[in-house]
């Protein structure tokens, strides 16, 4: 029988651009071979954090409360917005925290340093070990084929209109790969100043 | 770490009975290796993650600090190595302040032991302790069973094998400090190009009485060739249905964040410490 991991499909990946990073998700909610949403969308904001999300669709909800719960106290306990470095060690101690008896999700977090606006992204697997990566990170039923599209396409120091077109290619051109992700697509290009957010024309099949 | 939570074990458990597999947790396929020398330790590591037959992460770390004067190389689960090695270090840190002595290296190898029997090898942490305290030079093996060894030169991981025929090759007694740097280099070299769970990179850290120096990406011998051409896409390639542009200034109609810049510090009650 399929893992918990596939049961429901999707996919989601970060990029690193030149001052900017992109995080972008698909939007298929899935019962094994039957589609049962064409609009679930994988990517969460805190503040102005971004979290990506794939995995067993029941954790995915369970684990982005959590987590919304618990940046929302950090918030105001500390009284200043989480950061993208803190966001990846809670995520990391709340998954851990579950060593044996873990949540089905992968996850995947993009944004830019308060400090000095350096581009930060990160990943991990389900038991919260964090992949620090300086390029891209993929996550989901679709990473074997997002791993092949983002080390072919993705190259240092792209600006926010090249990264939208080379994530969205990279996770347009995966999915269709995977019969249990796609049916359309978020992009979210964040920026010093502005985050934008696009919804991509993909195949409904 | 206030311990675990297992309020999912009982669904994971009822699922895996149904026969859906348990997720595969990044590992750290790993070489590592360890070598004493005259005034010093030395310990080494690779610097691949693999999730089953994928290259998860090419250059992670995995030399992690315990305390100034004693490292830790891990091979195993990844997160269990990260988190096991971190709690170890928290406890040290509390344990030198209430004892107000530098820690022992048999201090640490005898917590993490102590900690990894107790979850009976649940914990898949196997590690290489190593470091320098008033009694010497010290080098330690630690199994995620709770087993230890002390040994002048160790390997670990699935490259260990590799990495020992290069130290069974080539060790000898009274090393000199680059010449265990140059062995445990050679040894893992043996690891990333002989196992396939080891790849890209030497990490070294040398340990001696003074200081511990880490040498990240000491040697680097599978960089990748720069790309001649490339794939740049042209702007508007991809169908977009509908866009929404978030300013910050549209953020901050909601939410208002006041940095506290006005010069002066923050009022902070002084910590009482040990003497």
């Amino acid at each position: 029988m399929s893992s918990p991991f596939s049961i429901n499909g999707g996919a989601a990946v970060a990029m690193v651009g030149k001052d900017c990073v992109a995080i972008a998700c698909d939007l298929r909610l899935g019962l094994q071979s039957l589609t049962v949403s064409n609009n679930y969308p994988k990517i969460f904001p805190y503040g102005d954090v971004y979290l990506g999300l794939t995995g067993l669709a029941t954790d995915i909800s369970t684990v982005s409360d959590l987590l919304r719960y618990k940046v929302n106290m950090y918030r105001l306990r500390e009284e200043r917005a989480i950061s993208p470095q803190t966001l990846a060690n809670l995520v990391s101690s709340s998954l851990y925290e579950r060593r044996f008896g873990p949540y089905f999700v992968s996850p995947v977090i993009a944004g830019l340093n308060h400090k000095d606006g350096k581009p930060f992204i990160c990943g991990f697997d389900s038991i919260g070990c964090i992949d620090f990566a300086k390029d891209f990170i993929v996550s989901g039923t679709a990473s074997d084929q997002l791993f092949g599209m983002c080390e072919g396409l993705w190259e240092p120091d792209l600006g926010p209109d090249e990264l939208f077109e080379t994530i969205s290619q990279a996770l347009l051109s995966a999915v269709d790969r995977d019969a249990l992700s796609g049916w359309g697509a978020h992009v979210y290009i964040i920026e010093k100043d502005k985050v934008t957010k696009r919804l991509l024309k993909g195949r409904q099949d | 770490m206030g311990g675990f939570d297992f309020s999912n074990h009982s669904r994971n458990a009822a699922l895996h009975a149904q026969g859906f597999p348990l997720p595969t947790a990044t590992s750290t396929g790993t070489t590592i290796v360890g070598c004493l020398f005259d005034g010093g330790v030395v310990i080494a590591a690779d610097t691949r993650a693999t999730s089953g037959p994928i290259v998860a992460d090419k250059n992670c770390e995995k030399l992690h600090f315990i305390t100034p004067q004693i490292w830790c190389a891990g091979a195993g689960t990844a997160a269990d190595t990260e988190f096991t090695t971190s709690l170890i270090s928290s406890n040290l840190e509390l344990h030198s302040l209430s004892t107000g002595r530098q820690p022992r290296v048999v201090t640490c190898m005898t917590m993490l032991k102590q900690h990894l029997f107790r979850y009976q090898g649940h914990i898949g942490a196997y590690l290489v302790v190593a470091g320098c305290d008033p009694t010497g030079a010290h080098l330690f093996t630690v199994h995620a069973h709770g087993s230890t060894d002390k040994l002048p030169y160790v390997t670990m991981g699935s490259g260990s094998l590799a990495a020992m025929s290069v130290f069974e090759t080539a060790w000898k007694g009274n090393m000199t400090r680059q010449g265990a740097v140059d062995l445990c280099s050679e040894a893992i070299k043996a690891g990333i190009f002989n196992d396939l769970g080891s790849g890209s990179n030497v990490d070294v850290c040398i340990i001696t009485p003074e200081k511990a120096t880490l040498l990240r990406n000491h040697i680097t011998p599978n960089e990748r060739e720069k790309k001649m051409r490339d794939y740049r896409f042209k702007k508007g390639t991809t169908a977009v249905l509908n866009q929404k542009i978030i300013t910050r200034a549209d953020i901050s109609k909601y939410v208002t964040v006041h940095e506290l810049d006005d010069g002066t510090p923050v009022a902070a009650e002084k910590m009482d410490v040990d003497t």
